[in-house]
Order: structure tokens, then sequence, then C-alpha cells
């Protein structure tokens, strides 16, 4: 297996105007992400609003440069590569946005959505953009009828199926997948996550799932990398998150998942507080405002590394030093 | 007697392309104390129900129902000055998006006494402390100066829980919270959650959950009514209900969640909630169901005795163990 995504240290700063006479405030939106994504696989990618989640889909859609670390996508690295070679490596990442009644022009036909980027990305003859579209619509599962449709025509489902469809008009090798599912309905949710599993089937796609729901990542996944304030706290195969979940963020995050079983009703182990500002972001661990187990100073004096504990990656005081016990019984495992 | 009684309650919709039936004969009963979640897909009427039993909808709405009665009042037969002093005291109303339910003009303070002025005629010092009380109780922390601030100031879970304080700034005895934690992150969902079962078990309100989510039914109510396309499809408690469900749409949507999948495919429920152009004849869920016959297609399915969830279906699901 080839990695096809290595991240290193990778940061986006925001400055944000806090009006005429003061100095612009700096938002750390991602900080310090390291991950790698082997071709052919699905990282999950779980936080809540405000952790960096789409900031990352943006930094790897090269929509914006990151501000610090490197980027390696397909072998080449985004932060020194000259703006030919950036341009021929977006045509192998394309996006899948959350709202699939915001990202569709609806001045646009079916068909001219899906042949747009191969209007701009290639020199195909209209005929032939033609019969790669209707090829597409029949893939994600839609007629050959609805190529000269608008998108008010379509049901949410539909159009998140045109969404999928026109990110994979020009072969891409990645797809970011940013919320695909959390505007759609359960039984469509489920139509749309067995086609997506379909289409890494046929062409072999790696994924970036962005997403807050774990039962559907459980599902979707083979890696998890689960991020609070901008920061990885821990990186593990699906397996391990559910069973064995590490970093107290992680097991709050999994044990505050409703599960669709009224005999497994748990206490909750239930966080105080809410997300910190990132305007003024804790010292040290991120988490430790509204962790249990925090001890100090340690806590609070440095911001902890990604360390090893098994196959999993996790940024953690108390797990590398022991003072944290593992869990008995993971909340969500069947 | 129930505290909230509907009998048949039908809701149709004056539109440019005809009439649109949103809301299709639903019973329903709740009883003080009680946690009764409605479950459905969007389309599938269960706020506009809820709407209907508030008079919360537009003119363009034709509300009927054979009986629609709260406590010992007949919601159909109220004085329009006589609602407004049951509305927002005895029966109040949590809506899904606290961003923009709250008016952005005034103040948290301000609009957590309103009601409190209205209903209970208390004077501004009374008020005050009452709001800062309910704030306290509703877990925000620092009342005092919370009071003055704007909504654009709070996160989505602050001004979920200031539409909480508001909904039971009076005490009501049923309250119906309408989708309240959809659009908020998990960890704040299961703290919005806690509070409101919490909430609910000190007081001993009645208390209608109307989500979309199976986890966050399962994990708070008593009984459950799976609503679809307009109409009630079942009803059970939460326990039956995941074990046993009746109504094929109850089994189908319980199937396609991604935490109950067997294998690396997910049963999926063919095809989308019929809408005003294409509602079949006979069941309404016959052409996403997997068990459909013929009789389905022509003819209305019956109602299952309670024992089999009240489904309505011709061919109840988990049937053979209640029969026997």
């Amino acid at each position: 297996m080839s990695v096809v995504i290595e991240a290193t240290d990778l940061e986006r700063d925001y400055s944000v105007s806090r009006g005429a006479f003061r100095e612009p405030a700096v938002v750390r939106a991602l900080a310090g992400a390291t991950f790698r994504v082997e071709s052919g696989h699905t990282l999950a990618v779980v936080g809540e609003s405000g952790c960096g989640k789409s900031t990352l889909a943006r930094l790897v859609t090269m929509i914006e440069p990151a501000t610090g670390g490197s980027l390696v996508i397909d072998g080449v690295d985004v932060g020194g590569a000259d703006r030919r070679a950036i341009r021929a490596l977006r045509k192998t990442v394309q996006i899948v946005f959350q709202n699939p009644y915001g990202s569709l022009n609806p001045r646009q036909k079916v068909g001219s959505i899906l042949e747009e980027p191969l209007v701009i990305n290639t020199s195909l003859s209209a005929e032939e953009r033609r019969t790669k579209a209707l090829d597409m619509l029949r893939r994600v599962g839609l007629r050959p009828e609805h190529y000269g449709r608008y998108p008010h025509m379509f049901s949410g489902g539909q159009r998140q199926r045109i969404g999928i469809a026109r990110a994979l008009m020009l072969e891409p090798k990645i797809v970011v997948l940013d919320e695909p599912v959390s505007a759609l309905d359960v039984s469509i949710q489920a139509q749309i996550l067995n086609l997506l599993a379909d289409l890494q089937d046929q062409f072999g796609l790696t994924y970036i799932f962005i997403s807050h729901d774990l039962s559907v990542v459980r599902f979707v996944a083979d890696d998890v990398m689960v991020m609070y304030l901008g920061h990885p706290v821990e990186i593990a195969p699906v397996a391990d998150i559910f069973q064995r979940p590490l970093h107290p963020y992680t097991r709050a995050l999994l044990s505050a998942t409703p599960v669709a079983d009224p005999e497994k009703r748990q206490q909750k182990t239930k966080l105080e507080g809410e997300l910190p500002s990132p305007f003024d972001p804790p010292s040290g661990c991120p988490f430790h405002p509204r962790c249990a187990f925090k001890r100090e100073p340690i806590c609070t004096g440095e911001r902890p590394p990604l360390m090893h504990a098994g196959r999993t990656l996790h940024a953690c005081y108390g797990i590398a030093e022991g003072w944290i016990p593992e869990e008995p019984e993971a909340p969500l495992s069947a | 007697m129930p505290l909230l009684e509907i009998r048949n309650l039908s809701v149709t919709f004056a539109t440019a392309a005809g009439p649109f039936t949103a809301v299709d004969g639903v019973d329903l009963d709740v009883d003080g104390g009680e946690v009764v979640a409605i479950v459905g897909e969007s389309g599938s009427g269960k706020s506009v129900a809820m709407l209907a039993v508030m008079g919360l909808l537009p003119k363009t709405a034709t509300v009927t129902a054979d009986c629609l009665t709260f406590g010992d009042e007949d919601l159909f037969a109220l004085s329009p000055h006589r609602r407004r002093s049951l509305i927002g005291k005895d029966i109040a109303m949590i809506f899904q998006e606290p961003m923009s339910s709250l008016n952005p003009c005034f103040s948290v303070g301000f609009q957590i006494g309103e009601a409190l002025k209205k209903h209970l005629g208390m004077d501004r010092a009374a008020r005050r402390q009452r709001s800062v009380e309910l704030l306290n109780e509703v877990g925000i922390p620092e009342p005092e100066r919370r009071l003055a601030a704007f909504p654009h100031q709070l996160s989505g879970g602050m001004s979920q829980r200031v539409m909480i304080a508001m909904a039971i700034s009076c005490r009501p005895k049923l309250l119906i919270a309408d989708e309240p934690t959809t659009a908020l992150d998990v960890t704040i969902q299961a703290q919005i959650l806690d509070l409101l079962v919490t909430l609910q078990t000190e007081t001993g309100m009645g208390l209608v959950l109307i989500t979309h989510s199976m986890g966050v039914v399962a994990e708070t109510a008593q009984r459950v009514v799976v609503q679809y396309a307009g109409q009630k499809v079942e009803q059970q408690l939460v326990g039956g209900l995941f074990a046993k469900p009746h109504h094929p749409y109850t089994v189908a949507l319980l199937d396609a969640l991604p935490d109950r999948a067997t294998s690396d495919r997910l049963p999926a429920i063919p095809g989308v909630v019929p809408g005003q152009g294409d509602r079949p004849s006979g069941c309404l869920f016959n052409p996403r169901c997997t068990f459909a016959t013929e009789v389905c297609r022509k003819v209305a399915p019956p109602k299952q005795p309670r024992a089999l969830g009240s489904a309505r279906c011709h061919y109840p699901r988990n049937a053979r163990q209640e029969a026997a």
C-alpha cells in the first residue's frame, strides 16, 4: 500500500480583524495535524464544530495554502510545488460538500454541472464530455433523463448523488467528503453510504471522511482521527477507537453519542462546559479545562505531542504516564 | 384522562398545486410525567402536527380533528384570548433552531421576562430574580451577566438553553421539544437531553420529543410514535419498538442505521418519502416496502390491535409471537 497523503505538523492560521484600532487577532484553526492516508483507505476526521475539520478539508483540497508544516499529496509537496504542478494536482483531489442544496448552482442543468470540470481541465469535445457525464450519472444511480434537469427538481439524496458525480468527473484519486450525509434522512443516508462504498471499490478511491456522527464513522472508516480545537488528539484504526478509546475526549465523545438501543442506556461520562474560544486557547493540553483526569502542572504546561500506544497515536500525558486507567468496556462496542 | 388527547388530527395546506395533506389522521395521547417521542424522516408531518396543537400554523392550513383537548380545554373551541393565556404558559414549545428562534433585537433577560410578565404578572425585580433562577437551572454560568447578553453573543448550546429556560419559565404542564438538539454537537446534545429529562422528572410535566434520530429516542423516550408521510404507522413502548418493530417501515428504518449494520452494506430503503404529487394508492409505504403485495398497492391498510403497535399495515412483522 502506498501513502497518498502525508501531513506533518500542518497548520493554518487566520487573522481576524477586531476593529480599526486594535491588532488583528490570530486564530489557529488547525494546529499541528500529523497523519497519513494510504491509497484506497478511508480516514475519518471526527470532532465538534470549531475543531478544524473543515479547515483540514480546505487544505487537503488546496483551496487554501497551509501556514505551517508540510503536506505531501500523491508524492508532490504542496508547499514547495509551482503553480503548474498544483494545478495538475488539484485534479487528483476533489471534494463533496455537506449541503446538497447549497453546493449546486440552481441555474445550471445537471449536465453542465457535471461537464464544467471537464471544460476547465481537459480538452475533450462536447460529445465526449456528454458521454462521460451520462456514464457518471448511471454510476451514481441517476437516470440519463436527469441530464437536462435543474437541481431544484431533485430530492436531497439525489442532489448529493449529483455532488458526488461532479467530484468524480475528473477521475480523482482522493475525495474529501465533508459531512456528506449529515443533511440527509436515515433511509437516504444509507443509500448514499452504500453508493460511496461501491464507488470506492470501483475507482480505488481514497476518502477523507469528515463527520461528527460516530455511528457513521464506525461504518465507513479504516482509520479515525479525533480532533479537538485544531489539534488531533487521537489517531487509530477504527476498531481500536471504538473498542479501546484512549484519550479522555474520545471517550467523552463516544459516551455522548446516542446509541439506538434502549437496552444500553448508560450513565454517561458527561462533559462539562463547551469548547473554549479559539482566540484564547488554553495552555498545554487543549482539552484540560474539561478533562476529568487532568493533573497540574503537567497538563497545563506544555502541549502534549502525539505519542504511540500500540497502533494508536494519542496526545495525552495521562495515558502516556498511566494515571488514566483503560476503560473496561467501550460504550459503543457491539 | 390524558393531558393531551388528539384523535384523528389532519392538517391540509392549500398550495398552488392543490391541497396537500401534511398530517393524515394522527392519534396521540400524552400523560403528565411521560416522555413521548415522535420519530420520522423530514416530511413525515411530525412538526406540523405539534404546531397544530399550539395553533401556530399559517392561515393556509386547515386543521381538522375529532378531538383535540388539553386537560379539560377543547383547543378548537378556545377563544383567541384564552388561547393566548394557555399557550406559552401550560403548553410550551422549544423550536429546532435556537440561533434563529430567538429575537436578535432583544436581550436574553428581556425575552425570558416577557413570558413571566405576561403570564404570571411579575414585577421587574421578581422577573429578574426568576430569570436568574431559570438560567441557573438550565446550567448557564454567570446568569446575572448573561441576562444582558444578546442572542448573537451566545453559542448554539447556550441559545438552546435560553430557549429551554423560556419554555419552562411558567412551569408548563406539557413541553413540546421540536428537534431540540439537531443543530448541536454531540457532547452538547447529551447535556441538553440530560437537562430536559431531569426537568421533566423534577416537575412531572409531559414531554413530547420530536426527532429523527433513533439514538436520541432510544436514550430518552418511554413511548415512541413512528410517523411516515403524515400518518402514524406505529406506536410502542421504547423497548418493544427496538426489539420487535411491527411496521415494515420501522423495521427498515432501524435496519438502515449504521450502528446496527451487520455487513459492509447497509440495508437501505429504496426510493424517497412520497411528496404532494406522488402519493401512492393503498398503503403509503408500499412502493418502498419489501413485503408489499397487490393488496398493499390497492387497499389502505387497517390499524392493527394495540399488541401489534397499532401498526398501519396489512402484514405486520414480528406478529406470530404476539398472537400465540
